[in-house]
């Protein structure tokens, strides 16, 4: 029993990061249309910016959870900040032409990584972090990692914080809208490039904080951590249907807990596990579990 | 003798390899209706997404000082050009109110006339729109349209398979609306033109055959006959 819990919370955490990364690229392609193959590397900018400058940080904050906190913040500014030049400088040139939209995201993806190693080097680097956050918590007799719990909250609250910003918001209304018809948004005067710019930004927040807690679920961090972690969180978009965010949560959810339940069963068919079911829920669903699929698509 | 507030001359747009405008040109005076006829696929609907910017035009459509070819779908919004599109496009996944809050362009949006004009849509505020009948999803494109002050109200077949009674409804609103707003419409019910247009104009083939009183086009039966295909 103690077993099937640490899988289940960890699966359920791992499904968390999943999450945070697939809910921008969901929203991003819902309403631009946008297969973001670069979003693996607004998460890596954004775990190392929260890594180095807890680094700089270390002799001014002594203090180590504030010193987290106030890196955590840069990390998810920069995120947000690289993923809005992004979509301004790169994206917004090539409004409407998608295939050149996607080989400049899979440049970018390279082009950001590669930027990286140069600057930090290839080696793993570790975020410090309040003692409290590797620490266990008894759960059912299994002593769950505390990090499992916070990714856990995290996500949970990045979904509920999400939604109200979509049910609640003006901004909110036009995304909804313009997921289901952009040009018809336009023509009520609304200029629908600035959503998109904003859901560049959101997305850059939520890649970087899964950067952060990325780095320490894996206790570590290396360049190539957003791109390995960005064919999962498409994984995830797909199976929970493109443009919905309560999809990929659901989705997110599957694919962590049957990732870990498989990998504890037989090591390394996880992943295989995970195609498996992507394959199944196409098959099925075309339009994945909350999305929508014509024909004609 | 009444000034014209839209002058649109030699607009041409492609869909691809098609031509679809072929040198476009007539003014819309200022006040009243003016109907836009023809034939299926002669481009009345490509002219309107032209005027729109929804799709890429060349050639002139100046409003005011505003040359509308120039500029981007939203920027002739607010100039105060409005939208009823043919085949409605109300947001399906948003509540009526949803729908009519997004068109909302500044604070003074007009509820009260469009609950005056469509009483329904009250009542139906939190109904997803995708789930109202095709009548009721023509009120909500056109209370989105209305709900804020147009120099200009763009209407695209607004009674396209519609029962009659709601023909009549949809046409008396229109009228309404009329009065205080001048509106491009595009119709094939003859007598919803007869009723609201003063003026008209008839595309065939992606040009400008007819442009005149719309009183005149319909008396004369021949005409609408060989331009329209009806008797």
């Amino acid at each position: 029993m103690d077993t099937f819990i640490l899988l289940t919370v960890t699966g359920l955490a791992l499904g968390a990061l999943y999450f945070l990364i697939a809910s921008g690229l969901s929203l991003i392609y819902g309403l631009m249309g946008v297969l973001n193959f670069a979003h693996g590397a607004f998460l890596t900018v954004g775990s190392y910016a929260a890594w180095w400058s807890s680094v700089k940080l270390q002799g001014t904050i002594g203090s180590i959870g504030l010193r987290f906190a106030v890196s955590v913040v840069i990390g998810l500014a920069v995120g947000a900040g690289v993923a809005a030049l992004v979509e301004l400088v790169l994206i917004r040139p090539l409004y409407l032409r998608h295939i050149e939209q996607v080989l400049v995201t899979v440049g970018l993806s390279f082009a950001l990584v590669a930027l990286v190693q140069a600057y930090w080097g290839p080696d793993l680097h570790t975020i410090d972090v309040p003692s409290w956050l590797n620490g266990t918590t008894g759960l059912g007799g299994a002593h769950v990692p505390n990090y499992n719990f916070v990714e856990i909250l995290v996500a949970a609250g990045v979904l509920a914080g999400l939604l109200a910003f979509l049910r609640f918001t003006r901004y909110g209304l036009i995304i909804r809208a313009g997921v289901e018809n952009r040009a018809m948004v336009t023509a009520l005067g609304i200029d629908v490039k600035k959503a998109f710019t904003l859901v560049f930004a959101i997305g850059g927040v939520a890649a970087a904080l899964a950067g952060v807690l990325a780095g320490i679920h894996f206790s570590e961090i290396d360049p190539t951590q957003g791109t390995s972690l960005l064919i999962f969180a498409f994984i995830v978009v797909v199976i929970g249907g493109l443009g919905s965010i309560v999809g990929s949560a659901v989705a997110a959810v599957v694919v962590g807990l049957v990732q870990q339940y498989v990998n504890y069963k037989s090591t390394g068919i996880g992943d295989l596990s995970v195609v498996l079911l992507l394959a199944i829920t196409l098959l099925i669903r075309p339009g994945g579990l909350f999305g929508k699929w014509s024909p004609t698509h | 003798m009444t000034s014209a507030l839209l002058d649109v001359q030699d607009l041409h747009v492609y869909l691809g390899q098609s031509h679809v405008l072929q040198g476009v040109s007539f003014s819309v005076p200022e006040g009243g209706v003016t109907a836009v006829l023809g034939r299926n696929g002669v481009g009345k609907t490509t002219t309107m997404r032209a005027l729109m910017g929804l799709v890429q035009p060349r050639g002139r459509a100046t409003l005011g000082d505003a040359d509308l070819t120039k500029l981007p779908t939203h920027e002739i919004v607010r100039l105060g050009v409005g939208y009823v599109p043919e085949d409605r496009e109300v947001f399906s996944q948003l509540t009526v109110e949803e729908n009519l809050r997004l068109a909302v362009r500044n604070g003074s949006a007009r509820y009260d006339l469009v609950y005056e004009l469509f009483p329904e849509l009250r009542e139906r505020g939190g109904q997803r729109a995708g789930t109202l009948s095709g009548g009721q999803q023509q009120m909500v494109a056109i209370a989105r349209a209305l709900l804020n002050e147009n120099r200009l109200l763009l209407v695209d077949e607004p009674t396209k398979g519609l029962a009659p009674l709601l023909v009549a409804e949809v046409a008396e609103v229109l009228g309404k609306a009329s009065e205080t707003e001048t509106i491009l419409l595009v119709e094939q019910n003859l007598g919803v033109v007869a009723r609201l247009a003063r003026d008209a104009i008839v595309l065939d083939q992606g040009r400008v055959v007819y442009s005149g009183p719309a009183k005149d086009l319909l008396a004369d039966q021949q005409r609408v006959r060989t331009l329209l295909g009806v008797a």
